[in-house]
């Protein structure tokens, strides 16, 4: 056995470390926190919500149109993963124990770890290939497939978590299966998948990589489904990898718009599961 | 319940049906993927892996340079990133005050929301100038050895790593978090009882999870493998192989997103597509062996501990 005093000073040096992890972790979160506000903040004005993008070397303009597209993109994505994620995550709580629903959560294990990038590349083969055009719609659908394991696996979760005796109560008065998702147990988790949605939609928002070959991009406005449509992602990928500064500038600010979207839906999502805990804990 | 039948059937067939989705879109996207990498797959062969000539000009497609730059940077970012994401486990499961607990995880969940693009624009303005500083400060005589030769350009493979590492954290602090929840109890408290000092009392624990930790890590490095924007904007774009941190490299998403709108020639196309195909098929392994790893640890610890709670999923 090692002396006393040796394990004492070791064990307070491995809880230093542990506490200084932490710091270390959290110094890039608050170095890009800062960097995104500070550059963000200066770069961003009326102008940047309303107009469209200025050719090169001329001053002003704004992220209006991709605004408007990252808009148009996550709801197509929403209006595909929404029905699909709720519904197979019902089947996955519904029926927990059978194997088939055992093999649609490695599916949907498996469709979440597929990396972003490839996912465009799969989109890009189904949804843009056959019609030789990219399009909102296929960007919509390269996020709606990465939407789909997100909501089906939470939805799955909460339902799991409301209690018991709802669902037996439900069956014995009678009511059937459909009866007691949908009347019963589905309302209560109902907060919960709420706050799912917005999260996952929070996070599709941010992705790029997929939309590279599906959406593309555009300089103009459009709300054409069928049209290659820009999206905050890209255009702030498009303008941080040129050669000019305004557009730089304008870079921050799109990183700015996107980063508070994602402040905003997490601390809303936060709020949000702590009174839905209170709630339970009071149950 | 069995007389009911009828009517419960519609709605376990239809919801179901729905379900059957997941999996038809994950087998869609392996045979998708075969099918546009099929001319390369045909051409090449298992030379397209050992060819570290990537000239789309001339039609030479070998695939080598992203492998390699793949495998370099996650391992890199692991080997930053794993002993800070456990120690950050550690100090939130076990160490730090009840009133810290539920901040510190909000906190380092939202390093896994920051979208990958705003890593890559501060990669680009903040980080690389940083690593290029370091860089040059770095002593003459280190500059000879392989580790870091070349010239001090900023972009490159530790950008790419130090950028990775800040990614991974989160998700591989979050599942060994779990991991060490389902720890029983007894195992700490029976190292206190026989003396332990509190780092004593952690081991044994860490090592009662070290499976499902070695699941995390390797959550982590599908993670790093599959990562694209804010490595391609970092990493110089350089189809080579090279030992130097300092060296611009390439990755297998990097190459793709780079250049998949600018492959004109089918073969061009396809031979990308192929390095989709085979990312596919890494992180799908990744990720299930992961996953088999978690969850044996969580069944073994459920057969002692009391009832297993639902494992929540990493955000």
């Amino acid at each position: 056995m090692r002396p006393t005093r040796l394990r004492k000073v070791l064990s307070s040096l491995f809880v230093a470390f542990c506490a200084g992890s932490v710091v270390i972790a959290l110094v890039p979160l608050g170095f890009v926190l800062f960097f995104v506000i500070s550059q963000g903040v200066r770069a961003v004005n009326i102008d940047f919500f309303l107009h469209m993008p200025k050719p090169v070397g001329e001053p002003g303009g704004g992220m209006g149109n991709a605004i408007v597209g990252t808009l148009i993109l996550t709801g197509l994505a929403a209006a595909m993963a929404v029905p699909i994620g709720i519904v197979s995550g019902i089947y996955m709580s519904e029926y927990a124990g059978t194997k088939f629903a055992s093999i649609v959560r490695f599916a949907a294990d498996t469709l979440n770890g597929v990396p972003s990038i490839v996912i465009g590349v799969f989109a890009y083969g189904v949804a843009v290939l056959p019609f030789k055009q990219f399009s909102a719609l296929a960007g919509g659908f390269a996020l709606g497939i990465m939407m789909i394991p997100i909501i089906a696996r939470t939805t799955e979760e909460l339902l799991l978590m409301v209690p018991g005796a709802m669902r037996e109560g439900a069956l014995a008065l009678g009511a059937t299966r459909a009866r007691a998702v949908f009347s019963v147990l589905l309302p209560s988790a109902l907060p919960g998948i709420v706050t799912g949605v917005v999260l996952a939609l929070a996070r599709i928002a941010g992705e790029t990589a997929p939309l590279l070959f599906t959406a593309f991009n555009n300089r103009f406005f459009t709300t054409k489904l069928t049209q290659p449509i820009a999206s905050l992602t890209v255009q702030v990928f498009t303008y941080a990898i040129s050669p000019y500064e305004d557009w730089h500038r304008q870079a921050w600010a799109g990183a700015l718009v996107l980063v508070s979207l994602v402040l905003v839906c997490s601390v809303l999502a936060r709020v949000a599961t702590r009174r839905l805990e209170r709630m339970h804990a009071r149950n | 319940m069995r007389r009911l039948g009828g009517k419960d059937l519609g709605f376990r067939l239809g919801t179901g049906a729905f379900a059957l989705v997941l999996i038809v879109i994950v087998c869609a996207i392996g045979s998708e993927l075969f099918r546009q990498s099929y001319l390369s797959i045909q051409k090449f062969g298992f030379a397209f892996w050992r060819t570290e000539v990537w000239d789309p000009v001339a039609g030479q497609f070998g695939a080598l340079p992203f492998i390699w730059g793949t495998l370099y940077s996650s391992v890199l970012a692991l080997a930053l990133a794993t002993p800070i994401a456990l120690g950050i486990a550690v100090f939130i499961s076990e160490l730090c005050p009840g009133w810290l607990r539920q901040p510190l995880v909000f906190l380092t969940e939202l390093l896994a929301a920051i979208p990958s693009i705003v890593y890559g624009l501060w990669g680009i303005f903040v980080l690389v100038p940083l690593v290029r500083a370091l860089e040059v400060s770095l002593p003459g005589p280190l500059r000879q050895i392989p580790l870091f030769s070349g010239p001090p350009l900023g972009v490159g493979m530790l950008a790419a790593a130090v950028i990775l590492a800040v990614m991974v954290i989160p998700f591989t602090s979050s599942v060994s978090r779990e991991v060490l929840r389902s720890v029983p109890p007894a195992q700490r408290e029976g190292a206190y009882a026989l003396g332990a000092t509190r780092f004593e009392a952690i081991r044994a624990a860490l090592f009662y999870a070290r499976t499902g930790i070695v699941g995390a890590v390797m959550l982590g490095f599908g993670r790093a493998i599959g990562e694209t924007m804010a490595v391609t904007m970092v990493i110089g774009n350089n189809p080579t192989i090279s030992a130097s941190l300092f060296a611009p490299q390439y990755t297998m998403a990097a190459v793709i997103a780079n250049e998949f709108t600018e492959a004109a020639d089918p073969l061009y196309l396809s031979a990308l597509v192929e390095i989709g195909l085979v990312l596919f098929v890494i992180t799908l392994i990744v990720n299930s062996l992961s996953r088999l790893l978690i969850w044996s640890m969580a069944r073994s610890a459920a057969v002692v501990a009391q009832p297993a709670e639902p494992t929540a999923e990493a955000a």
